[in-house]
């Protein structure tokens, strides 16, 4: 009997992990078909873009700034050991374009704005919000993350462009105006060794994390349980899900792209 | 009190009572067959039978975890029943598509529980949205229709405030504004007086009863609130454990000496554990 139990047991536990992969990919299928599909309403999107994109600017540029610094203190001593501080400026920018930016613009923009989709859906979801424009023959998906999901594909390769050149800015100002590696090379470095590749491919990248972030945090909030932790709960596992998500889609993606 | 079958042919089920006739298609804006649906291995609904007769309030009553907020999701599309047929305005809505819904929708205005107002926007914003959304009205006939409606429903000077800056009361008025804004036939009210005292509650059945007078409507509602809510009804149906037990005018029900329905209106548990499930 314990053995039948068991096999029961793990048997409803691959149905319901089947179960919600599939509710997972058809909700954002369901939001990808109704962002193209009729009735149009973009000032829902171009909404969404000032909270998800505008009000996280000055999050990114400071983020951004702080990188591009420790990159350039980081890379300074580290080149000074091999008498190549003229790399200062490729390394700062290479790092930052493919890697860095895309990578840390999803997180904080996950952290902020993100954050924050979790939450208003997950209430409007406890409190029946969402039911209400269903009654109101109003499809919830392509009103309430459609838009979230087209103003997540534009905003992010649009802040992780901002995180670029405030970080590079910022290797600047630490690499060459504070430590002293030469200003010429920095510039120079950038210009000869990075290729319109390493750019097309962090923007890229930077558009799927918008997906992703945009994805989880809505299925999230649009899901949370009705209870009191309901909203807490679904904030939380939308950031952690997200973060996870988007550190590893950035492995696979480097892994394919370059 | 006639018992077990309706007008329109359909077997009930316990002390089912069509009440004053209303049982024939014609006369009744929804017809509710058999209707079932469990959750897991609980059965909330079980072959659920119902008459929703036009132009008058039916109010669904019962225990906590008896299904009577599920059989209401049901009438207003929010859940797919397991099997049996809902019959809203001559359509079998059973087996529509979304589309087809959507225009079954329109004919209905809902009432939740707790309002669920739209909380980043004002009075005005949510009373106004199901016509900015929905409709091709142009700015200044929305403007005049939302006024005239919270004007009915006594909710004057608020339009600008937040859903959050009115009291509970107020909040259930501005809901129901938003729900009658589109001119339903159909008006579903679940619990609308919870969480209020006494005399707001009074003056939320009497503002259910003028609406339901001035504006023509069908209304059905779910509530606890016995036996005061049998002052503003026509129907009531007594739900318990997914069956309609009990179906007829307030006068009727009871005078049933149903012994399950007097120790609900006593307030005393069944005792069987109805209230402990999910409603």
């Amino acid at each position: 009997m314990v053995l039948t139990d068991l096999i029961v047991d793990f048997g409803e536990f691959i149905l319901d992990g089947i179960d919600a992969l599939g509710k997972f990919i058809l909700f954002l299928m369901n939001a990808a078909w109704f962002a193209i599909a009729p009735p149009y309403k973009p000032r829902l999107m171009i909404r969404q873009i000032r909270i998800i994109g505008a009000e996280s600017f000055f999050l990114i540029v400071l983020v951004s700034a702080f990188t591009g610094m420790v990159l350039g203190l980081q890379g300074y001593n580290s080149l000074r050991r091999f008498g190549s501080e003229g790399a200062l400026g490729t390394l700062v920018a290479l790092t930052l374009v493919r890697e860095l930016g895309p990578v840390l613009a999803a997180l904080m923009i996950a952290a902020r704005a993100g954050s924050a989709m979790a939450a208003e859906l997950g209430s409007m979801q406890t409190t029946e919000q969402i039911d209400a424009l269903t009654v109101m023959a109003i499809n919830p998906v392509q009103y309430l993350v459609s838009p979230r999901l087209l103003a997540g594909i534009i905003s992010f390769p649009l802040l992780t462009s901002v995180f670029d050149v405030i970080g590079i800015w910022g290797g600047y100002m630490v690499g060459v105006v504070l430590m002293g590696a030469p200003g010429s090379s920095y510039l120079s470095g950038i210009a000869t060794y990075m290729t319109k590749h390493d750019i097309i491919t962090g923007l890229y990248k930077s558009l799927v994390f918008g997906v992703v972030v945009t994805w989880v945090c809505c299925y999230k909030g649009y899901n949370a349980k009705r209870m009191a932790t309901g909203v807490s709960r679904a904030t939380t596992e939308a950031v952690v899900l997200s973060s996870v998500l988007i550190l590893a889609w950035d492995y696979f993606m480097t892994a394919a792209l370059f | 009190m006639e018992t077990a079958k309706s007008n329109d042919g359909h077997e009930g089920n316990g002390s089912i009572s069509s009440g004053n006739g209303a049982g024939s298609a014609g006369v009744n804006a929804i017809v509710v067959h058999h209707l079932r649906k469990r959750f897991g291995r609980q059965v909330v609904l079980d072959g659920v039978n119902l008459d929703v007769p036009k132009d008058m309030i039916t109010c669904i009553v019962g225990p906590s975890g008896g299904g009577k907020t599920v059989l209401l999701k049901h009438l207003n599309l929010l859940m797919r029943p397991d099997s049996g047929q809902i019959i809203i305005d001559g359509v079998d809505v059973t087996r529509l598509r979304t589309r087809q819904l959507n225009q079954v929708r329109e004919k209905l205005g809902m009432l939740f529980q707790a309002g669920a107002l739209f909380d980043s926007m004002t009075v005005f914003e949510n009373v106004a949205f199901p016509l900015i959304e929905k409709t091709h009205l142009h700015e200044e006939e929305i403007e005049a229709r939302v006024r005239e409606t919270l004007k009915s429903v006594g909710l004057e000077g608020v339009e600008d405030k937040f859903p959050s800056e009115l009291s509970g009361g107020m909040q259930k008025r501005a809901a129901l504004a938003r729900a009658l804004v589109h001119r339903p036939k159909i008006l579903m009210l679940d619990e609308p007086t919870t969480g209020l005292d006494p005399a707001r509650t009074g003056a939320i059945h009497q503002l259910i009863r003028e609406t339901q007078k001035n504006h023509g409507l069908t209304v059905v509602m779910v509530s606890h609130d016995v036996p005061a809510v049998f002052e503003i009804c026509d129907r009531v149906g007594f739900i318990h454990h997914g069956k309609m037990r009990l179906y007829g005018s307030p006068q009727e029900v009871t005078s049933a000496h149903d012994e399950i329905f007097d120790r609900f209106l006593a307030g005393k548990a069944a005792g069987d554990g109805a209230e402990l499930g999910p409603d």
